[in-house]
């Protein structure tokens, strides 16, 4: 065999290889979207059914069985609004450390990731005194606070770096016209970093909608998320794999999306802007 | 900009971050000294370190410390090596390689409840699960996952959600690494693996000691994946810190040794963070 032929059979196992690794790590997702277009029975069928009459039934039946929607409403609710507050306190702040860096930046900034290092477990007590203390408990707006707090370092990493790649000169010439600070936010940082900006709140709506520990330790039904509902299924009360699935599919589904979309983000967000 | 404003700016995001480190992180250490019992409402006063004492000497402690420690350290030799691996073949170009990295890390996106209860019970459950069906067609009897391996089954299940998150990132990393350097190194004969060693991994250095600090902060607080599937159990065999503190809160309602286990939790997650700052601080030019 020449060289040539030798590269190009390792080409071929090397692509064989990763479809292999593709296949085998989206199977389980697969499995769980087949599972949500079968029946009951079906579902626990053995061996596994794998060419069925798909049906839709366990889609329309959640709202009537379940309150779906309640639970869907607290994620969306508690993700959105998390990330927010986080927004609404971050953009000012990362905004003047962008343009007026100084010795100390670089220290607030790493301070403010240590406190992300911080094991929820960690401050589970005194969450939970200041949550029945303020009467919080089992509400969004405690989630909303927390999932604020939890992702305000990350956020205004990334925006901090965002914001340095707007060139000064802009913002310089901007203020010889005389415009003041809120305008030039308004008018020339957000517009500039506008796509900085939503991929920072993709990130942080990932993170909030996924959350598993806060939503299931402080709720128990009124602000639960999808999580903590999903969670609510692990007792073997009966097989209703099919509705699970079903469940977990429509949970799932806006997130994967929406990681898809901010892949690059995502990179530099999880790894504290280390690794662009 | 005028410094007054500078600082007003900055004070929103500052002081509350503060007060989100300081009141839980003193209230910790308060009540982890104190006797602070719901069940026993009249017991109260300082009790040193007795709580402490009380924690460490739990016999599920020393369990749970080792399973935390296998849990982190299986998670993480797992999801470094198949990472690489995966993201290397997925580097080259070939036909659909868009779609295969779309399911490559598509289970990271995956709440950790839900891929919780499709291991549990689509995959691993001993009757009608996926894996039993398989044992069956070969003619073996099926493996009761979550009762005979159930430590194992939560690396098998971490590990999957994990491992695309190394690939996402060895992936991206690797897009920026020198393709004429490869090349040349390719006409003076180097091999696969004499490139992997000399040019590669060098290359991934900084990108693999972030991922394996990021995973030990996340798995060290591993919470999810075994309320839904074990509970901790059988016995303790799957219990780690995290799930015996919150064991020790909500079903001992012993504020105070819950607090002392938090302070070891955080001691813990301290000691990988002061790494992961350091290696972060490095790579951020201000």
């Amino acid at each position: 065999m020449t060289d040539r032929q030798r590269q190009i059979w390792i080409d071929r196992a090397a692509v064989t290889a990763a479809w292999i690794a593709a296949l085998v790590f989206f199977f389980p997702i697969f499995w769980m979207v087949l599972t949500s277009f079968k029946t009951e029975g079906q579902a626990i069928q053995v061996p596994p059914l794998l060419i069925f009459e798909p049906t839709l039934e366990n889609y329309l039946e959640i709202q009537d069985r379940t309150n779906y929607f309640k639970f869907a409403m607290n994620s969306v609710i508690t993700a959105f609004g998390g990330t927010l507050v986080a927004l609404l306190i971050a953009i000012p702040s990362a905004y003047s450390m962008a343009f007026n860096t100084t010795h100390r930046t670089k220290d607030v900034l790493m301070w403010m990731l240590s406190t992300k290092m911080l094991p929820a477990v960690g401050v589970l007590m005194p969450i939970y005194f200041l949550a029945q203390k303020f009467d919080l408990f089992d509400t969004r707006t405690l989630l909303v606070v927390i999932y604020a707090m939890m992702n305000l370092p990350i956020v205004m990493l990334i925006l901090f770096n965002y914001f340095r790649e707007i060139p000064k000169e802009i913002l310089e010439a901007s203020r010889m016209d005389g415009t003041s600070t809120f305008n030039e936010i308004r008018q020339i940082v957000l517009p500039l970093a506008w796509g900085g900006i939503a991929s920072t709140a993709l990130l942080s709506i990932i993170l909030c909608w996924n959350e598993a520990f806060w939503s299931i330790v402080l709720t128990t039904t009124d602000a639960s998320t999808l999580t903590a509902f999903v969670a609510s299924f692990q007792a073997p009360e009966g097989l209703f794999w099919a509705k699970v699935s079903a469940v977990s599919t429509l949970a799932c589904a806006p997130i994967v999306v929406f990681g898809w979309m901010a892949q690059k983000q995502l990179v530099q967000g999880l790894t504290f802007g280390a690794v662009k | 900009m005028n410094p007054t404003l500078v600082r007003w700016l900055q004070a929103p995001s500052v002081v509350l971050l503060l007060i989100w480190m300081i009141v839980p992180l003193s209230m910790t250490l308060y009540f982890s000294t104190i006797r602070y019992n719901l069940l026993y409402p009249e017991r109260t006063g300082f009790i040193g370190l007795d709580n402490y004492r009380f924690f460490a000497t739990d016999p599920a402690f020393g369990p749970a410390l080792i399973n935390t420690l296998v849990l982190v350290g299986s998670v993480l030799a797992i999801t470094i090596v198949l990472g690489l691996a995966v993201s290397i073949l997925i580097d080259r170009p070939f036909r659909g390689r868009g779609i295969a990295r779309v399911m490559l890390i598509s289970p990271f996106f995956i709440m950790p409840t839900v891929s919780a209860l499709v291991w549990k019970n689509m995959l691993m459950d001993p009757n009608n699960g996926l894996f039993a069906a398989f044992s069956n067609a070969l003619g073996l009897e099926p493996v009761e996952w979550l009762a005979q391996y159930p430590l194992f089954s939560i690396i098998l299940m971490v590990s999957w959600q994990w491992t695309p998150f190394a690939i996402l990132i060895f992936m991206t990393s690797l897009q920026s690494q020198d393709q004429e350097q490869k090349e040349a190194a390719t006409l003076d004969g180097a091999g696969f693996w004499s490139q992997f060693w000399n040019l590669t991994l060098p290359h991934l250095a900084r990108p693999i000691s972030i991922v394996l600090l990021i995973q030990m902060i996340f798995h060290l607080s591993i919470f999810a994946e075994i309320f839904v599937t074990t509970s901790g159990g059988p016995g303790v065999s799957s219990t780690n810190l995290t799930y015996l503190i919150y064991i020790q809160s909500q079903q001992a309602f012993d504020v105070g040794v819950a607090s002392a286990g938090g302070v070891f939790a955080i001691i813990l997650a301290n000691i990988v963070a002061l790494f992961l700052i350091r290696a972060v601080g490095k790579t951020l030019t201000v």
